[in-house]
């Protein structure tokens, strides 16, 4: 039952940390909402609540995808279990 | 969960039913402040609404300020009001436009007679207002007698992923009984705009909705000077995980759970097309948003927050939700309806929509919000330009 991420939508790329913290190397247990389907990703970096996992390896131009939608560019390559936020993703719109 | 057919409110002479009943002290101008506050110093049990605007203003501004007024004094929350401005013709111009609901309403201009002559004139009418708004008892209306405006703050990413779901789970499940329903926050559904532009009830209220949205990111790229970091999102936002306004506007979307809406209404416009849900063109930052709902009538407000935004109204009970459990801990006093029981999956949508329904009905039966016993009275007019 405990879980470790929060991921919207079974197309996204991200998942959100919704304990405390997650700290590196730990094999975090995630849960899809849209299919109320389960699966794990090891971290690499230490993520507190509420901030954002790479799902899979992602190159800059990559496109993220959460709640099933567009929601910002890669500008820096991200590795799958990384920290995801402001210092590699960055807004298609302002 | 059956939900409750009715709550008690304060029926008014044109038809509405307040969840308060408020006597309120309406300057008309920045200058006039002093004077009000003053009142509603003197006068127990009133509030004095003071503001920065009413000078000079010209054209479309002009009248959002006058619409606001107005709209304020009408909204079925305030009993009674007393409204002083500097002049007499603008002051009467707000008098009038209050007076259609039928409920008391009496102006006073303060040139030619000095603040302490205005002062004592209005606290004598003020008195009698109060003394008679407080005979007034709370009866029985109908559940669709409530107007719920919503609008989130210091979000997270566990407002998108709880908080707002929450809220939009209650609109499901109370758009079918009859309320009126509002969400606003233009700028912040940038990145989530053509998605939602599918939800207007019809192609007049969809196309509607991108002429609005369309005119405000156009006025914020003319404006911009970078890329509006830690502005949209902000650094409480970006400090909660939060990283690009998409992702800011597809959380903030949550709210109006499957709800489509029936029109777009000006910045403290009324709903004119009966029950269900509108949008409204405001802006998105919090005590200018929940004012112009007000003024349009809505007489309860929910405000689901993921770092813990605080924000309250003098005349629209604020109800605040939260999904984080850190702010729960760290703030618990600003916050009336826990849902963080989600994260841990300990609690499911439904349910969380459930207790939001009951929080929702025991403040409109009149228990006071965290806002309100904390004194949060944020009445903040929104200006669109320059004044003359």
């Amino acid at each position: 039952m405990a879980t470790d991420i929060i991921i919207h939508d079974q197309k996204d790329n991200v998942g959100v940390v919704v304990i405390e913290k997650i700290t590196p190397k730990q094999d975090c247990k995630c849960w899809i909402m849209e299919n109320d389907s389960s699966t794990t990703i090891q971290s690499v970096d230490e993520i507190p609540l509420g901030h954002k996992i790479a799902m899979a390896d992602l190159k800059e131009g990559d496109t993220i995808l959460k709640y099933g939608h567009d929601i910002g560019k890669v500008v820096k390559a991200i590795k799958k279990g990384e920290h995801v936020h402001v210092h590699n993703v960055k807004t298609k719109k302002w | 969960m059956e939900i409750p057919k009715s709550f008690l409110g304060y029926k008014r002479e044109n038809g509405r039913s307040g969840t308060r009943n408020h006597v309120i002290i309406l300057p008309v101008d920045d200058i006039s402040n002093a004077c009000a506050e003053a009142v509603a110093n003197n006068i127990k049990g009133t509030i004095a609404l003071p503001h920065s605007y009413g000078r000079l203003q010209f054209g479309a501004d002009l009248e959002l300020h006058f619409r606001t007024m107005i709209g304020t004094g009408s909204n079925p929350n305030v009993a009674a009001v007393i409204v002083i401005g500097i002049e007499p013709k603008w002051t009467k111009k707000i008098v009038d436009g209050i007076a259609k609901t039928g409920k008391p309403v009496e102006g006073f201009h303060i040139e030619r007679t000095g603040d302490i002559g205005t002062v004592m004139k209005a606290s004598k009418k003020a008195q009698e207002y109060v003394m008679w708004a407080s005979e007034k008892q709370r009866e029985e209306c109908p559940i669709s007698d409530l107007w719920i405006s919503v609008k989130c703050g210091e979000s997270d990413t566990t407002s998108g992923l709880a908080a707002n779901p929450t809220v939009g789970n209650l609109m499901d499940k109370l758009e079918p009984l009859g309320v009126h329903l509002c969400f606003g926050e233009t700028s912040e559904l940038t990145g989530a705009e053509k998605v939602c532009a599918t939800r207007g009830a019809t192609k007049e209220a969809s196309d509607k909705f991108m002429k609005t949205w369309s005119a405000y990111n156009d006025f914020i790229l003319k404006e911009a000077t970078d890329d509006l970091s830690e502005s949209q999102p902000t650094a409480g936002n970006i400090a909660g995980g939060l990283t690009t306004i998409e992702e800011k506007a597809f959380g903030n979307f949550q709210k109006i759970g499957n709800c489509k809406f029936v029109d777009v209404l000006e910045p403290a416009e009324e709903p004119k097309k009966g029950k269900g849900l509108y949008f409204m063109d405001t802006s998105s930052a919090a005590a200018e948003c929940v004012t112009l709902q007000a003024a349009a009538g809505f007489n309860i407000h929910l405000f689901p927050t993921g770092q813990g935004n605080i924000v309250g109204n003098p005349i629209e009970p604020v109800v605040k939700l939260t999904a984080n459990p850190l702010t729960v801990k760290g703030m618990g006093e600003h916050i009336d309806c826990d849902v963080s029981k989600i994260l841990s999956r300990e609690m499911n949508m439904s349910q969380a929509g459930d207790k939001l329904i009951e929080t929702t009905l025991k403040v409109a039966n009149g228990r006071l919000t965290c806002a309100e016993a904390l004194g949060h009275r944020e009445f903040v007019m929104t200006k669109l330009y320059r004044s003359a």
